[in-house]
């Protein structure tokens, strides 16, 4: 499988991110916590540059033990937001948060001394 | 190792162009060869508040015009004009809105409004725009009859000067102020036959029923002029019912069908159909289903309750099958075949025109409706641009240039 160049490791900092365009292929990937992970490019709703807008953690109801409300707060789940309608996807696994069926396709991320590739 | 060539771009923030934004858009527009064929956007934005000065150098009053200058001074505090609680933005994450104050114009265009408005129609592949203010959708909500007059005119008589005149592939309908019938008949008489108006639009959130005598002369005057109304749907947490509401995402979905639901019933039920004939009606920014169900609740209701509504020769839905319908947004279901049927019963293939909404968060693409595997070829070009077209008496030669 062909391997295409990221960026040197030194130089993709937390919560960075650097798009690849290979052929028809456009992969967005993303350096979080210590671990890289590569989507496409092409939201599943209707085509937007799915891994160019915002990092946000996933937004939760808190709802106590009686069941009432008592407010919204972040969670650890982390997304990424298509910067086109909003549709957010979980950065660890490529899912769609409105629909978990909805997926990006998934590209591997290697690492090679101090360099980044992904596998188109 | 395999390497191949490529690309790495790095995001930028501080900059931002239509073209780049909507690259993925210019994509969709070559594979579908939309270069063949016309498009037409019935409902696009522009920001209108980004040139209030602009604008009210055009307000007739100087009482008023020195009130509203004065209010850009004042920032938000204490506003000229009224607005509406709600996070289209998503809070930042759609970054578009955000990003727009980057935006470097060429100075090739008269305006920069134009110039930003023809860099996304080239992107997306669309021929025409019918262009429509963003802020002022709620001005019919405004607590003076007297400033909806007479911002409305200055904005009219700034857009037909400022863009319309200079842009023959922008065209508008242009806002009626509602709340004053006698100003809303002014408006179509002064302003009818200006470059690139193709009819006049109310927005829908407001409480003045479309079946109050007062507005017949304005109907009539539009159908003897030959150019359709338009209902623009927006939304109002102020009001009653959906003050019980609690996120933006109920009041969106809700409230921009609930009033062009009343207005739709009202039309319909007050036999308005049968005394304008002729006039052409656009319901704009509701989506389908709204007019799917409606037909179906109405002619139920119709059959038992005929004195009701004893103007009426035929069902309701017979009536809104005449009339027009923007796509978007286009709720568009798991099983399609609930879409196919919603285009049956409004007609699609004659009576649905493609819109994008294009700045604001729900925008839809031209692929929203090329892509639908039950439309034939024709079907997908009559909806994207014919009818359009036609209702708006527009040239049909495409002229657009895909990036």
């Amino acid at each position: 499988m062909p391997e295409c160049f990221v960026a040197k490791a030194v130089d993709l900092k937390d919560g960075d991110r650097r798009i690849v365009l290979s052929g028809k292929h456009e992969v967005g990937v993303f350096f979080k916590d210590g671990a890289y992970y590569a989507y496409s490019n092409y939201c599943a709703h209707a085509g937007g540059p799915a891994c160019e807008g915002i990092l946000v953690n996933k937004v939760v109801d808190i709802i106590a033990a009686d069941r009432t409300y008592e407010g919204q707060t972040f969670s650890d789940e982390l997304h990424f937001v298509c910067p086109w309608h909003g549709y957010e996807y979980d950065i660890k696994t490529g899912e769609c948060a409105g629909d978990r069926r909805l997926k990006l396709r998934k590209y591997e991320v290697i690492r090679r001394g101090e360099e980044i590739f992904v596998v188109i | 190792m395999d390497m191949v060539r490529n690309e790495v771009r790095n995001l930028n923030h501080n900059e931002f162009s239509e073209t780049k934004s909507l690259q993925h858009a210019t994509e969709q527009a070559r594979a579908r060869n939309y270069q063949d064929f016309l498009i037409v956007d019935v409902d696009s934005h522009h920001y209108e508040n980004e040139h209030y000065r602009e604008v009210y150098s055009y307000i007739e009053s100087p009482v008023m015009k020195m009130e509203a200058m004065e209010s850009i001074n004042r920032g938000g505090r204490s506003a000229f004009l009224n607005s509406q609680v709600g996070y289209q933005g998503l809070s930042g994450r759609i970054t578009r809105h955000n990003q727009r104050k980057h935006y470097k114009t060429s100075g090739k265009d008269k305006h920069r409004d134009i110039e930003i408005t023809k860099e996304w129609m080239d992107a997306m592949g669309v021929d025409y725009s019918c262009l429509f203010p963003t802020p002022m959708l709620f001005l019919g909500l405004h607590p003076q009859v007297d400033v909806e007059i007479s911002l409305c005119r200055a904005y009219n008589h700034w857009l037909c000067e400022r863009i319309l005149a200079h842009e023959p592939r922008i065209v508008s309908m242009l806002y009626l102020p509602f709340n004053d019938p006698d100003a809303a008949y002014r408006t179509v008489k002064d302003f009818g036959d200006k470059k690139g108006v193709v009819g006049f639009m109310v927005t829908s959130p407001r409480y003045k029923p479309v079946h109050d005598n007062a507005y017949m002369k304005t109907y009539a005057l539009l159908e003897e002029i030959g150019k359709p109304i338009s209902f623009h749907a927006a939304y109002s947490w102020d009001d009653r019912a959906l003050q019980m509401a609690n996120r933006f995402i109920s009041v969106h979905s809700l409230g921009f069908m609930w009033f062009n639901m009343i207005h739709m019933t009202n039309w319909v039920v007050n036999g308005l159909p049968e005394r304008f004939p002729k006039l052409p009606v656009l319901w704009i920014e509701s989506g389908l289903t709204w007019a799917y169900c409606l037909m179906q609740r109405l002619d139920h209701s119709y059959m038992m309750r005929t004195s009701d509504c004893p103007s009426l020769k035929r069902k309701p839905s017979e009536y809104m099958r005449e009339m027009y319908y923007s796509s978007q947004p286009m709720e568009i279901p798991d099983d399609l075949s609930i879409l196919e049927a919603t285009f049956k019963m409004i007609n699609a293939e004659n009576r649905l025109v493609w819109s994008s909404d294009y700045p604001h968060w729900d925008f839809d693409l031209p692929s929203s409706v090329y892509d639908l595997p039950f439309l034939k070829e024709q079907s997908k070009r009559n909806i994207l641009g014919g009818n359009a077209a036609r209702l708006f008496k527009l040239d049909s030669k495409v002229v657009k240039k895909i990036p």
